[in-house]
C-alpha cells in the first residue's frame, strides 16, 4: 500500500495543516535534542505518577483539544457567514463538525475537568495521592492516546463525517465505509478506558483516603461534585463502551447489530447513545458547579449557603441524569406515552439546578464581593447558564421539541449550558487553581481582557442562534443563502471570532504571567482568603502533599486551622512518608493499545494483533511488578517544609 | 505485601481456569454444538451466573468484611442492578415505539381485532 493511500490529499487546507504540524513537530524535536530535554521528558513527565503532574499534562491537552476545537468552530462559522465563498466544501463541513463536537466533549471538557480533579481533589481531602497513582497514569496515557488518534484522522484516512452521535444506519459500514468512522469508535473506545478508570480511582480515593475526622459531609463541594460525577462515570461510561464495541463489531467484522438488512435496529443506537450520552452531559456540568460553588464561597468570603441542600440536589440530578434520556430524540416516534413520561423527568432536573442557582445567590447576598477573575468568571455563569436552563425547559416540553428539535435553537441552548456552564467553570478554575499548580497567579488584567472578550464573544455567537433556530435554520448545514438568516449568522460569526481572541488572550496570558508575575510566598494565594486544605500546602506543593495531615471535623477546616495558628507542617509529628515509585509501564502498554487502535482503524489485523499482544505482554508485566514504592525519609520532608515555609 | 511475593494465589489461578473453561463451553455451545436454541439460551445463561459468581468471590471483593457505610460491594451491585434495570426496562419501554407485543390479553384481542379489521378490506 502507497503511503498516499492513507493520507487525505485534494484540499488546501488540509494540506495547511499537514505543513504546519510537520513543522510544529520538527521544531519541538529540535528544541527537545537542542536543549538536551529528552532525558527530563521522559524521567519527569512520560514516567510520573504524581497526581498533580499528570493534572497539568491533562489540562494541557485539553487547551490544545480547546484550540483544535476553536479552529474548527471558526471554520463553520466562515461558512456560515459567507457561504458563496466555496471556504468549505460539503464533506469536509461534515468532517469539521463531527470533529469539533467530539473533540469538544470528550477531549476537552471530560479532560480539563478531570485534570483539575486530578490536582485538587487529593489536596482538597488530605490525601498525598490518588489511591491507585499506577492506575492514574495509565488513564491520561489511554486518553493521551485516544485523542491522538482520532485527531490524526484529518490527515490521515479522512475524518469521521456522521456527527458527534455517530447516529446509525448513517455511520455504519454501508453509508459510511472507509476509515473515518472507525476513528471516531477506537478513539472513544480508548480515551474511555481511561475515562472509566479514573472514576473508579477517585471514587476509591474520595471514599478511602481523607484527612482523619473528615466525614463525607465536611468534604468540600468540588469534592462532592467529583464523587458525585464519578459514580455517573462509572455507571454510564460502560453503556457507551458496550455500544461502541457492538458498533465496531458491525463495522469491522460485519455484524448486523444496527443495520436493518440483517434484523438489526438502527435507532437502538440512538438509544443506548444517549442512555451514556445524556448522563455524560451531567458528568461535565457538576464538577464545574462545584467550581463556582468554591469559587463563589471563596470571594464572597462566606461559607456556601445551603452546603447539605447542595449536596443532595448534585446527588438527586445524578439520579434523574439516567432517566430522561429519551428527550434527545422525542421526535423518533416513540409515541405520546413515553415522550411525555420522559418530558416530566426531564422538566424534573429544573427542580435541584434551580435550587443551586438560589444557593449560588444567596451565598452573594449581603457578601463583600471581591471581583477577581475566577469570580467573574463564575458571576458571569450564573445569567447565562439560567437563558441555557430555560430554554433547556422549553426543549424539554415534548410536544413544542417537534418544532425546536435539530434547529439552530437547540445549539444555541446546549452551547450556553455547555460553554457558560462548563467552559466557564474551566476557566474560572484554572485561574483560581493556578498558582497551586504553577507558583504564581496569572495576570489579573489581561485575565479581565480574555474574560470581556470572550464572554462578550459568547453572547453574540450564540444568542442569534436561538432565532435562527426559530427562523427555520436547521442544524448541520452547509448551504445557508437564505436572505433572512445571512445577518444573524453574520453577527453569530463575529462572536465566534470574538471569543477566539479571549482564548489567544488567554493563552498569551500564560506566557506573559510565567514571565512576569511575582512568584507566590504562601500557600494561601488569594489574599489568605482560602477556606478548604488545598491552601493549607505550600506553593509549590510538595511532591508528598502533606508533611503531616490536619484532624478535620468541620466544613472549611483551613479557616480555623488559620485563627489557631495550625498548618500541614507539626515537625514533631513528621513521620516517613510513603510514596509510590514513578514507572513507564502505563505509557508504553498504552502506546501498544494506541497501535492495535491505530491497526482496527484501517483494519489491518496484524497490527491489530500485534498491539494487543504488546499490551497483554505489559499487562503480564504489571501482575509481577512488586515495586512498592519507597518511603521519603523524616530529614527530607523536614528540610522541604523550612525551605518552603522560610522557617 | 511482603507475602504476596512468596505466595501461589491459588484462589486466583483456579478462578482464571475456570472462567477460561466456561467461557470456551459456552462458545462451543453457540457455535459448535447441535443442542437445540432453546438448551443453548439456557445453558449459556447459567454458564453466564457461574462466570459471575467466579469473577465476584474469587476475584473482587464480594467476601470481604463491611466497612463504616455499609458493606461496599453488595451496595454498588445493587446500583448495579438497577441500572441494568432502567437500561433493559426503559429500552423495551422506549423501543417499542407505542405498539404493543401482545403483553395482555385485552391489547391481544385488539390486535386480532385489528388484523381480522385488515383482512376484512
Amino acid at each position: 500500500m502507497h503511503i498516499t493511500d492513507i493520507l487525505v490529499t485534494g484540499e488546501p487546507i488540509i494540506y495547511g495543516a499537514m505543513v504546519s504540524m510537520a513543522l510544529v513537530g520538527i521544531a519541538l524535536l529540535f528544541i527537545l535534542t537542542y536543549f538536551k530535554k529528552w532525558k527530563w521528558l521522559w524521567s519527569e513527565w512520560l514516567t510520573t505518577v504524581d497526581h498533580k503532574k499528570i493534572g497539568v499534562m491533562y489540562i494541557l491537552s485539553a487547551l490544545l483539544m480547546l484550540f483544535r476545537g476553536g479552529v474548527d468552530a471558526m471554520m463553520m462559522r466562515v461558512q456560515l457567514a459567507f457561504p458563496d465563498l466555496g471556504f468549505l466544501n460539503s464533506q469536509h463541513y461534515n468532517e469539521i463538525f463531527t470533529t469539533h463536537g467530539t473533540i469538544m466533549i470528550i477531549f476537552m471538557a471530560m479532560p480539563f475537568l478531570i485534570g483539575l480533579m486530578n490536582i485538587i481533589v487529593p489536596l482538597q481531602i488530605g490525601a498525598r495521592d490518588f489511591a491507585f497513582p499506577y492506575l492514574n497514569a495509565l488513564s491520561f496515557w489511554s486518553f493521551f492516546f485516544g485523542m491522538a488518534l482520532f485527531n490524526i484522522s484529518f490527515v490521515i484516512g479522512g475524518s469521521p463525517d456522521a456527527g458527534w452521535t455517530s447516529y446509525t444506519p448513517l455511520s455504519g459500514a454501508a453509508m459510511s465505509p472507509g476509515p473515518g468512522q472507525n476513528f471516531y469508535l477506537m478513539g472513544l473506545q480508548l480515551s474511555g478506558i481511561g475515562t472509566l478508570a479514573t472514576g473508579i480511582n477517585l471514587m476509591v480515593t474520595i471514599l478511602k483516603m481523607r484527612a482523619p475526622g473528615m466525614k463525607l459531609f465536611h468534604m468540600p463541594i468540588f469534592t462532592w461534585s467529583t464523587l458525585v460525577t464519578c459514580f455517573i462515570i462509572v455507571f454510564a461510561f460502560p453503556i457507551l463502551t458496550v455500544a461502541l464495541a457492538l458498533l465496531t463489531i458491525d463495522r469491522i467484522f460485519g455484524a448486523q447489530f444496527f443495520t436493518l438488512t440483517g434484523e438489526g435496529l438502527p435507532m437502538m443506537w440512538a438509544n443506548l447513545f444517549w442512555m451514556w450520552g445524556h448522563p455524560e452531559v451531567y458528568i461535565v456540568i457538576l464538577p464545574a458547579f462545584g467550581i463556582f460553588s468554591e469559587v463563589i464561597a471563596t470571594f464572597a468570603k462566606k461559607r456556601l449557603f445551603g452546603y447539605n441542600v447542595m449536596v443532595w440536589s448534585m446527588i438527586v440530578i445524578a439520579l434523574l441524569s439516567f432517566l430522561v434520556w429519551v428527550h434527545h430524540f422525542f421526535t423518533m416516534g416513540a409515541g405520546a406515552f413515553v415522550n411525555s413520561v420522559f418530558s416530566v423527568s426531564t422538566m424534573l432536573i429544573a427542580v435541584p439546578t434551580g435550587v443551586k442557582i438560589f444557593n449560588w445567590l444567596a451565598t452573594l447576598y449581603k457578601s463583600k464581593i471581591e471581583f477577581t477573575v475566577p469570580m467573574l468568571w463564575s458571576l458571569a455563569f450564573i445569567p447565562s447558564f439560567i437563558l441555557g436552563g430555560v430554554t433547556g425547559v422549553m426543549l424539554g416540553m415534548a410536544a413544542a421539541d417537534y418544532q425546536f428539535h435539530n434547529s439552530y435553537f437547540l445549539i444555541a441552548h446546549f452551547h450556553y449550558v455547555l460553554i457558560a456552564g462548563t467552559v466557564f467553570a474551566c476557566f474560572a478554575g484554572l485561574v483560581f487553581w493556578y498558582p497551586k499548580m504553577f507558583g504564581h497567579k496569572m495576570n489579573e488584567r489581561l485575565g479581565k481582557w480574555a474574560f470581556w472578550l470572550f464572554f462578550f464573544g459568547f453572547h453574540v455567537c450564540f444568542f442569534p442562534q436561538y432565532f435562527l433556530g426559530l427562523d427555520g435554520m436547521p442544524r448541520r448545514l452547509f448551504i445557508t443563502n437564505v436572505a433572512e438568516w445571512l445577518p444573524l449568522n453574520v453577527i453569530s460569526t463575529v462572536g465566534a471570532f470574538g471569543m477566539g481572541l479571549g482564548f489567544i488572550v488567554f493563552v498569551y496570558n500564560v506566557y506573559y504571567s510565567f514571565r512576569y508575575s511575582a512568584r507566590e510566598t504562601t500557600g494561601d494565594s488569594w489574599n489568605g482568603n482560602g477556606r478548604t486544605l488545598e491552601w493549607a500546602t505550600t506553593t509549590p506543593v510538595p511532591y508528598y502533599n502533606f508533611a503531616t495531615v490536619p484532624y478535620v471535623d468541620e466544613i472549611d477546616p483551613y479557616i480555623r486551622m488559620k485563627e489557631e495558628g495550625k498548618t500541614t507542617f507539626e515537625e514533631d509529628k513528621v513521620k516517613p512518608i510513603h510514596m509510590p515509585s514513578y514507572t513507564g509501564q502505563p505509557f508504553i502498554m498504552m502506546a501498544f493499545l494506541g497501535l492495535a487502535s491505530f491497526g482496527l482503524v484501517f483494519e489491518w489485523m496484524y497490527v491489530a494483533v500485534f498491539g494487543l499482544i504488546g499490551a497483554v505482554f505489559m499487562m503480564i508485566r504489571r501482575s509481577f511488578d512488586y515495586d512498592d514504592g519507597y518511603y521519603v525519609p523524616v530529614e527530607e520532608i523536614k528540610r522541604t517544609e523550612k525551605k518552603a515555609r522560610g522557617l | 505485601m511482603a507475602d504476596s511475593k512468596k505466595r501461589v494465589p491459588m484462589n486466583h489461578v483456579i478462578g482464571f481456569i475456570l472462567s477460561l473453561v466456561m467461557t470456551l463451553v459456552a462458545a462451543w455451545a453457540a457455535i459448535q454444538s447441535d443442542l437445540p436454541v432453546t438448551w443453548v439460551i439456557i445453558g449459556i445463561m447459567i454458564l453466564a451466573l457461574l462466570q459471575a459468581g467466579v469473577q465476584l468471590f474469587m476475584f473482587m471483593h464480594v467476601t470481604e468484611a463491611s466497612s463504616g457505610n455499609g458493606h461496599v460491594p453488595w451496595n454498588m451491585m445493587f446500583h448495579g442492578f438497577a441500572l441494568a434495570g432502567i437500561i433493559v426496562a426503559g429500552s423495551l419501554f422506549v423501543m417499542s415505539f407505542g405498539h404493543d407485543h401482545g403483553d395482555t390479553g385485552e391489547h391481544q384481542q385488539h390486535e386480532q381485532q385489528e388484523s381480522e379489521d385488515h383482512s376484512g378490506h
